[in-house]
This record gives C-alpha cells, structure tokens and sequence, in this order.
C-alpha cells in the first residue's frame, strides 16, 4: 500500500460547516499558518449541509439577546447545558451570519435592509447552495489546502501525549495518509447509523442526520484519551412519516397544528421542549390514538402550491410523495413520526468535552460542530462559531508548537491487519459481513438501548445486555478484511460506531433518571432526581469506560479540568 | 430513496463522483453506478452535479414512490426540478437562486 505523507501548521479534520469555517478563518486572521483540511468526501457537497438547509436555525434578532438563546436552550435541555460554551456561540451568532451572506448565501430582507425573522431565533434564507458556497471560500483560501476523499481513521501522539498529527485512508486511491501538524482541529461531525433506521432495507438512509457521519470524531477522540460529555442525551427528530422531511415549515410555515386521530390538539398535556414535542406523538401512539399528523387539510390552494415548492427545493421527496400518490397535504394531514436516536452535539450536548476556547482534554486537539458537546442547538452558524474559535485557538496553540513528522507506526499496524491484496481472501476471512455485523448492532440498539421499537425506552437490564452485545460484534469486527479503501473505510466506520455504542451505553446506565423523555426514557428512574444536576463525562481507558461526574458550569465559569 | 443512472446518456465526465458525500458513486470504463443503491441518502447532490441529466432520483416503493423520476438542471441563478411521472406527464418548477424561501 502506498504512503502519502503532508504536514502543515494546522490539520482540520473534517470539511462541514464548522470545518470550512476554521479553514476560512484561519486563512483570513493567520495568514502565517499553513493549514490541511481532509474530508471523507468532496467539500462541495460533504457532511449534513449535502441537500442544503431551509433557514439559519440560530439568529439573535433584534430585540433579543445572546443571553436569551442561553436561556432558552438551557431551559430546553433541563439544565444539562454548558452555560459558558452556550454564551461564547450566542455572541458569535450574527458575526457568522454576515460572514455567509458576504460570502454567497441568500438572506430574505425587509424594505429596510432588515432579516425577516421566521420565528425570535431563526432567520428565511434560500440556503440550497450553502455549502457549494462555503467550499468556494475555502479553495480561494490562501495556504488552505484540500485533502479530499480521504477517511481519517486515528489520532497520532506524540511521546509527551500531545495530539501532532493523523492518519486516514484514501477511499478512491488505497493509500494511506499521514499528516503531521502543530495542532488539529476534530469538525467530524456527530453519529448517525447506531440505531436501526426509519426504514431498514432499500431505504435504509432515508434518514434526518447524515449517514456517512458515523462517530468518527467521537471514536478516534475516545482512543487518544480525551473525556467526553451528555451522550445520554441523544437527539431524535420529529419528522414527517416516510420521508423523514422536516415539520418545522408546516407547523411554522402554514401554522398547522398537531392533531392526534381524532383530531384532537394534544401538544399542551405534554409541553413544548424538543423532547416533549417528540414524547408526545409516542404517547399518543402508544395510548391508541394515533397516528398523529399536521392538519394541513385545511389550508388554502395557494399555501399547498408554496409548500410543494419549498419542499421540492429543500426535501424534495416530500413533494414526490404529494405528487405521486395524489394525496397532497390539503387531501391528506402529514403523519409525522419520531426518527431513530442519533449521538449529535448540535442539538442535544453530545461530545467532547472542551474549555470556552474549544480545546479538549488531550493537549493539541481542538474540537468544534456537531464533534463538541455541552452546547445544544448551535445549528450551522453555531457550528460556524465554534469552528472559528477553535481555529483561533488553534492557531496559537500551533505558532507555540510547531509542527514535526507524526510517528505512523501504530496506523501501519492498523493497515497491515485489516489491508488484504486479495478480494477473495478479504470476503473469507470473516463470516459476516461489515452490513451483517452493522445490522446486527442496529438490532441490538434498538431493541435494548431504546430505538424505535421500544418506544424509545429501556431498561438498565436492557443496556447491560446491549453492552454484552455490542462486544461481541466488537470482537467479531476485528475478524473482517478489505481489498480496497473503501472497503477499509466500511470496516473502520462499524469500529467507530461500535465504540459510540459501547459508550452512549455507559453513558444512558449512568444517568439513572428520566430527565429528557424520550432521549433518555430510563425505565427503572421514570422521573427527574435533582441529584443528576450534574454532567455525565467519561473517558477510554485500557478497554473500559471510566464515568466522571461534574458539576454544572454556569455562565462565566470556566469547566474543571 | 435512491437515484438512478442511464447508461446510455452517462459521459463518465465522474462529476457525480466527485459530489456523493458518500463516496457512493464509481466510475468504470466511462460509465457510472451506485456502489449500493441502498447507501443512497437522497441528498441530490450527484442529480444536480450531472451534466447530461442522465441521474434522476426517485422515491423508494416503501416511501410511497410510483415511479417517478426527479431531473434537476442547475444553472448559476437558477434550479430547475422536473419530476417525471410514470403516466408520462411532467411537473416541475424552477427556483430562483438570488430569492429566499417563503417559509
């Protein structure tokens, strides 16, 4: 197998939203630094922007506040927020946003010059074409260059356990990758593909979160020794039946109402946090009073026309399935449904656990995006936010540490154990496949740690059978081989996500409460004990996860290290 | 939800290679396929990529699809969507780039 080794000041991992932002910011405030930035993919297209984004989720409007969005997620998320990583992002919100309309991005104005606002929090854009923009800024970026089609697999540390590099292999050319760098930045983006799916089978990927993100970040963070935070707190969406579309433009943009039924409006027994929202179809499904849907029935012929419109240009299978079965949202209400669970610290607060300047716990390893937890909601311009601040302290990091060739020792030791010349020898060397065992892990999250069959629910019986499970597919994937890069990408994403399970695992036994119904329904603990106030962190250590407990950072404190 | 490749107007020009965020596309002896049409996310990143509207999207049978097929043409200022039904009639609108969504 061919070697490919690069080194700059700066290696982004990763080329999102929160990594192209690191990269533009970094070529734009430190010229000095040369910078890498690989993707698993092509940057046009790559990571959960792919289809584009229907608005800026998170916006300061006039009137309001960064402390008011601090206060709104904070209260969304029953407390279990980091206060100090909500402010920094809130006060970075409208800086960004300005930032992307000079760049290309279409932002609907007043007369006077003004955002439309959608709601006190979001912004109307036509944002189709948001990430083609942010790559164009990116390979105009001086001293940035783009490593693409590349799958990063590791960290690589130095003797004195700081982070100086990674490695990766290249999905169309079977080489293998070293990069050596004075500080790295993990923008990878959070885990979808642990629970089984929606629609398992043919349409397996009809999903809301982007399947090709598939807990890398989180993996290679957990190997090299870094503390993580609040994977209990999983994040499912609440989309609409089939086609996994999004509600928010019904309910916000027609002001249709859920309906159980028998057409009753029941939001209001259950309340109005995100996963309350989610908790209420569930209990209405699981009490025989579903299916639950947005009655749309009732609108005008003009508002199906838009709607078929927006949707055709954000999620346009929604608009086939008006289409093709004839039953548009005026014929019929839209079933919405709740999706598996995702691990993602762009909603909920999954991630990394990192200081206010965005650094983890590993020296050299600066974390940003959907890859960063303790700060829900932060949506594309929060991910934007954290990737500048993680290239600002990246950058120092690196003008203090420079960069110096990585040891790739342990990645060759990776490669030569799952790298075969032969594709015959790579199909009999395991009998399961990676789909089998992926499947399989699927089966097991979802029937014992709380998928869709079970109502989102488990028991702490349940988790401790899930973890047996999960190692035993562990140890089963080490059996697998591949011929190619892709098929060395396949069997490295079931590792990760693997070790994602193994953790979120932890993580859920360890939260014996049920502070978020629905993402976290622990039916042993049904109610909220004042004592988890607390964050649940853990680290890897030898094999095993070690949990920590912490006490909640409030704003204007900085977190224990 | 996937997508499908006519061969015969295929180039092999590999653009829709170069946009899968998945890495799902792969060209071969000029030709593309799909890796694994069950991988597809629907994202339409390679509909919109291809050159020569030889790749249309369509709706899995489990998702209520019928068999149409979804064209996009993407210029500078605008994009166009045509779906194509299966009783050979077609709908279809075009966006302009430079106008935010209504909702």
């Amino acid at each position: 197998m061919k070697t490919i080794e690069k080194q700059a000041d700066v290696l982004i991992i990763g080329g999102g939203a929160a990594g192209c932002f690191a990269a533009i910011t970094l070529a734009e405030e430190h010229p000095g630094l040369s910078v890498l930035l690989v993707d698993k993919a092509g940057i046009e297209r790559s990571g959960c922007l792919a289809a584009g984004v229907n608005a800026l989720n998170a916006y300061i409007t006039p009137g309001h506040t960064p402390q008011d969005y601090v206060d709104y997620v904070a209260k969304d998320a029953a407390g279990i927020v980091r206060e100090d990583l909500l402010l920094s992002m809130s006060e970075g919100l409208n800086e960004v946003t300005h930032k992307i309309e000079r760049l290309g991005l279409v932002i609907l104005k007043d007369e006077q010059g003004n955002y439309v606002p959608r709601g006190w929090r979001n912004i109307k854009i036509n944002g189709e074409n948001i990430k083609p923009i942010l790559a164009h800024a990116v390979r105009l970026a001086d001293h940035v260059t783009v490593v693409e089609h590349v799958d990063v697999v590791d960290l690589l540390k130095a003797e004195d356990g700081r982070v100086n590099g990674a490695w990766g292999i290249g999905v169309n050319d079977d080489a293998a990758y070293i990069f050596s760098a004075g500080a790295v930045i993990c923008t990878t983006g959070g885990a979808a593909g642990l629970y089984r799916p929606n629609h398992p089978g043919a349409a397996r990927h009809t999903m809301w979160y982007c399947p090709f993100n598939t807990g890398t970040g989180y993996a290679m963070g957990l190997r090299a020794g870094a503390e993580m935070t609040t994977f209990e707190m999983r994040f499912i969406a609440l989309r609409c039946k089939d086609t996994i579309a999004p509600t928010g433009t019904l309910a916000q943009g027609v002001g249709a109402a859920q309906v159980n039924a028998r057409g009753e409006k029941y939001q209001a027994k259950y309340g109005n946090t995100t996963s309350e929202r989610l908790y209420a179809v569930v209990s209405e499904n699981l009490a025989g009073r579903g299916p639950c849907a947005l009655e749309t029935h009732t609108i005008t012929e003009e508002q199906e026309e838009s709607l078929e419109r927006a949707y055709l240009n954000m999620a346009p299978s929604q608009t086939m399935r008006w289409w093709e079965t004839g039953l548009g949202p005026r014929t019929a209400d839209v079933e919405v449904e709740g999706t598996e669970p995702y691990v993602v610290g762009g909603h909920t607060a999954s991630g990394y656990w990192i200081d206010n300047g965005r650094a983890t716990t590993v020296p050299g390893l600066f974390a940003a995006g959907d890859v960063a937890g303790g700060c829900p909601q932060k949506y594309v311009t929060g991910a934007f936010v954290e990737g500048r601040i993680a290239a600002q302290s990246a950058a120092a990091y690196a003008r203090r540490h420079p960069q110096a060739q990585a040891d790739a020792r342990e990645a060759q030791k990776v490669l030569a154990h799952y790298f075969v010349r032969d594709g015959a020898e790579a199909e009999n060397a395991s009998l399961f496949t990676t789909d089998d065992l992926e499947e399989a892990m699927q089966q097991v999250m979802d029937e014992n740690a709380g998928g869709i069959t079970a109502g989102y629910r488990y028991t702490e019986h349940q988790l401790h059978m899930a973890d047996q499970h999960i190692r035993r597919l562990a140890n089963l994937s080490e059996n697998l081989r591949a011929s190619d890069g892709y098929g060395l990408m396949k069997i490295f994403e079931l590792r990760e996500r693997l070790l994602v399970c193994r953790v979120l695992i932890a993580h859920l036994l360890a939260r014996r409460e049920t502070r978020w119904h629905c993402f976290a329904e622990n039916l042993d603990h049904p109610d909220v004990d004042p004592h988890f106030e607390e964050y649940v962190n853990s680290v890897y250590e030898h094999g095993e996860v070690r949990i920590l407990y912490r006490p909640l950072v409030h704003a204007g404190k900085e977190a224990v290290r | 939800m996937s997508i499908a490749i006519e061969k015969g107007k295929c180039i092999g020009c590999g653009r829709c290679a170069e946009a899968c965020p998945g890495n799902l596309l792969v060209v071969h002896d000029k030709k593309a396929s799909i890796r694994d049409s069950r991988d597809c996310w629907g994202c339409t990143a390679c509909v919109k990529a291809c050159p020569v509207d030889a790749i249309s999207f369509y709706l899995a049978a489990g998702l209520g699809g019928t068999g149409g097929r979804l064209y996009a043409k993407d210029k500078p200022d605008t994009l166009t969507w045509e779906l194509h039904l299966p009783d050979g009639q077609v709908k279809g609108i075009t966006v302009n780039k430079r106008q935010a969504n209504a909702y």
